[in-house]
């Protein structure tokens, strides 16, 4: 059979969103692929910087749906940073509790999903009606299931009473019993280890050269996590390990998630069993001074990176945010090539991707002509004149309400 | 062949066990305390300062005078956009906004979605 | 002339194999649900879905030849149907027995797989062409081994005659447990037959989007999911007329029960198959057929020889 390019997206019902890959198939085996980027940027970046800092948090939140949490805490410790903000005690072990919950709901989130691309519906199914379980329990605790609203400038939100701790540890129990089955089921059923071991390999060099970041790099066996390198909240009071794995392959990518849920229990009950009294926020002026600061967060899908300029203004002057997507986006073609097409979607799943967060810019082209055309905001904002202005509406007097 | 269908066991159990999903709109769903679901205004409370839509994420909500003469004040929300952070409940001085219960807020009229709360 | 029309195209032909198929559709979709701990369908869900689909746009792709790319799913129904005529439902003779049935029935029942692969081909769509290589790969994986576990109990009863075997079973019940490892064989192999988990390889809706019926819409995808279900009752009623003939009363209602009961448990057999297990790949599924199955449908073929020789002699 002669070889034949295929697309995976932008629609396909493996991905859940937009983004483009083009496999080149020699039969069921993948000769080449590529990967094109740019099917959901959101003009967030910019977006912040006409919000005050408050206001960004809750825009910096919405980057993703799974790892919420991640970003606006990465957002709010950048700020504090410039404001040289300590935050209290109670409040750096509150931002714990919610970021290793949201690692547990993300990680068993990323199991079903797992289960569903390699055809295992029973698994995503009972995967994800005990996902519902920590869902319901950051409901209790933040008021929402998905973007928490807890962070903010200074500290948390919302407090945690004694009844609310009976509560997270009488579920973290439940959890822990049903995760070890899990552990259990993934590790043994041979149909999943079939289509797991030995698929999307990504050897130590070429993840490190490729720059590789979270569950991918650690199962590749790299000891890299924020919490331990550089250690934010509570983790440097915290005992916890350090999940690798050494088969550098989707199955070690399992492997090491479903171990770090067992040990973001473990974290959990430390943080509620040692959280210290004292106020949960302190008060923070909405002005915040000149200066510069990035901050880094180990999310459930690895480092992420927020960076922060202020200019001495209630408003920020640059963010810039690099989701961890991005930097594992990178080894997909290395996983993927040589492989089979059945795998395309676990090996692409595997490395939990989030490409609505990873997507900084959008590429127009024109479908006939196949020319491409780039704008920078000045000439963006020239463009929409001249369009409007074929069609009888003058813009070019309208001031911009924001800076060129 | 050992180490296949490890999940059968529990797949029987649950022939006999209550099913754990719900028939949603039948079946109400469960929600939580202290969920953050539609703003409730006291208009008694309020004394107009407009705080929250200075603080509102996604200018949602909008605080009018209804009297000429009176310290009278309605909010209003726009359904399309609020984000349910629950942020204007917070900054209220006055504590005339609350967050309710209430999740199910589709609408197929467009024009409903700005509420007089 | 009357009665053949009717008993073709109402019981226990069309209209009757057409109802039974939706119902162990929903049997299907309930027992998956409640396995994996959901409320599931209710019963008129699958009615409702076809008759959804038979009101929907039908869109036909301009590469695709109209003529081919209609007819397609009214073949693969029709071949169900007519196998379904030739498997005894309500007592040891089926209506129209003859001397090879089994055969034909086999015949026919390939027949759907062969409308799969034209269906693909004719939608010249990328991912229907992938989807329908896959079905005629699987084929030719799981076709032997099914036909050789059917091989088995017919050589023991000395005919290629269903309503025969069925007959010969009857008479002598304890010899059908012979043929235990051809029907685990016979089962697993009608699962990949039926294309559902974890043979679905032709349609694996993550990694090829709709496999073969990608093209299809409307009317002639609901035609392919009916002939889909009515493949399922027809593979199951054949697996349950050969491998489990025993308690037939005479009575034919109560043998159309006691059928349908034995029809139910191999479809809850092939839904904790399909719900118990992750997708194949697609060469993982051959290497599975031919190390496994076939070896097994051998040696039932081998005890069946045995048994013939040493008991029936």
């Amino acid at each position: 059979m002669a070889k034949m390019m295929i697309p995976l997206g932008p629609q396909h019902p493996a991905l859940e969103e937009p983004e483009s890959f083009s496999l080149l198939l020699d039969g069921e085996r993948i000769a080449a692929a590529t990967v094109a980027l740019g099917y959901n940027h959101r003009g967030m970046e910019k977006a912040c910087e006409s919000r005050t800092y408050i206001q960004d948090i809750y825009l910096l939140e919405r980057i993703c749906g799974i790892c919420s949490h991640s970003h606006s805490s990465s957002y709010v410790q950048a700020v504090e940073a410039i404001a040289g903000i300590e935050i209290p005690k109670r409040a750096a072990y509150l931002r714990t509790l919610i970021g290793e919950l949201e690692r547990v709901h993300s990680h068993l989130l990323w199991l079903g999903i797992a289960g569903h691309e390699i055809g295992f519906q029973t698994l995503f199914m009972f995967v994800w009606r005990d996902r519902e379980l920590v869902m319901d329990l950051l409901e209790r605790l933040t008021g929402n299931r998905v973007n928490y609203g807890m962070n903010t400038i200074g500290g948390v939100r919302r407090d945690i009473d004694s009844t609310q701790t009976e509560e997270v540890l009488k579920a973290l129990d439940i959890l822990e019993a049903r995760t070890s089955y899990y552990i259990k089921v993934c590790t043994e059923e041979q149909s999943i280890i079939g289509r797991l071991a030995g698929v999307g390999k990504l050897p130590r060099e070429d993840a490190l050269r490729l720059g590789a970041v979270g569950p991918v790099l650690r199962a590749s066996g790299v000891r890299r996590d924020m919490r331990k390198d550089d250690p934010y909240d509570a983790y440097s009071e915290l005992d916890f390990n350090v999940i690798t794995d050494d088969h550098a392959d989707v199955l070690g990518r399992t492997v090491v998630r479903v171990f770090e849920i067992m040990e973001s229990y473990k974290i959990c009950r430390q943080v509620v069993r040692n959280m210290p009294d004292g106020p949960i926020a302190v008060k923070v002026p909405a002005k915040i001074p000149t200066g510069e600061a990035f901050s880094r967060y180990e999310a459930p899908r690895g480092e992420d990176i927020h960076y922060v300029r202020s200019n001495g203004t209630d408003r920020p002057e640059r963010v810039k945010v690099r989701a961890p997507t991005l930097a594992n986006l990178a080894s997909i073609t290395n996983m993927i090539e040589g492989g089979y097409l059945a795998d395309v979607p676990i090996v692409i799943a595997a490395i939990d991707p989030c490409f609505s967060c990873t997507d900084r810019m959008i590429r127009v082209q024109d479908s006939r002509s196949g020319r491409e055309d780039r704008y920078d905001w000045a000439g963006l904002r020239q463009y929409s004149i001249d369009w409007y202005k074929k069609r009888g509406v003058d813009l070019s007097q309208t001031k911009a309400a924001w800076k060129d | 062949m050992k180490g296949t269908g490890k999940m059968i066991p529990l797949m029987l159990r649950m022939l006999v066990k209550k099913p754990d999903t719900i028939l949603y709109p039948a079946q109400k769903a469960h929600v939580e305390e202290h969920f953050r679901g539609a703003l409730k205004f006291d208009q008694a409370l309020c004394i107009g300062c407009k705080l929250c839509m200075r603080v509102c994420p996604s200018a949602a909500i909008e605080i009018e005078r209804v009297s000429e003469t009176e310290k009278v004040f309605q909010a209003y929300v726009r359904m399309d956009r609020c984000i349910f952070c629950g942020q204007c409940v917070d900054t209220c001085p006055k504590k005339a906004l609350e967050n309710t219960e209430n999740f199910e807020l589709a609408s197929t009229d467009k024009e409903s979605l700005r509420k007089a709360i | 002339m009357a009665l053949s029309l009717i008993n073709i195209l109402i019981f226990p032909g069309f209209l009757f194999l057409s109802t039974l198929a939706l119902a162990f559709e929903y049997v299907d979709r309930k027992l998956c649900a409640r396995m994996q701990n959901r409320v599931g369908p209710p019963w008129y869900q699958p009615i409702a879905d076809f008759i959804k689909l038979m009101s929907k746009e039908t869109v036909i792709p301009t590469e695709a030849n109209p003529s081919i790319f209609k007819s397609i799913p009214i073949f693969a129904l029709a071949a169900t149907a007519s196998a379904f005529l030739y498997i005894p439902i309500w007592g040891q003779r089926s209506l129209y027995p003859f001397d090879c049935d089994l055969l034909v029935v086999l015949y026919f029942l390939t027949v759907p797989t062969l409308t799969f692969f034209l269906a693909g081909w004719f939608s010249s769509s990328l991912y229907a062409e992938i989807g329908s290589i896959r079905a005629m790969t699987q084929l030719f994986a799981y076709e032997v081994p099914l036909y050789m576990a059917l091989l088995g109990p017919a050589l023991l009863a000395g005919s290629w005659s269903i309503s025969a075997i069925t007959a010969f079973y009857h008479q002598n019940p304890l010899l059908s447990l012979l043929n235990l490892p051809g029907l685990c064989v016979a089962i697993i192999a009608a699962q990949g037959k039926l294309e559902r988990a974890p043979f679905d390889i032709p349609d694996a809706e993550t990694e090829i989007v709709g496999g073969t019926f990608t093209e299809y819409s409307g009317r002639y995808l609901g035609l392919f999911r009916m002939a889909v279900d009515s493949e399922m009752v027809a593979l199951a009623a054949l697996i349950s007329a050969i491998f489990f003939p025993a308690l037939l009363p005479a009575n034919p209602v109560l043998g159309l029960l006691v059928f349908l009961i034995k029809v139910l448990v191999v479809v809850f057999i092939l839904a904790v198959i399909k719900t118990a297990f992750a997708r194949f790949r697609i060469d993982q599924m051959v290497t599975f057929c031919w190390k496994i199955l076939a070896p097994v449908s051998l040696l039932q073929i081998v005890i069946d020889i045995i048994a013939k020789g040493v008991i029936l002699s």
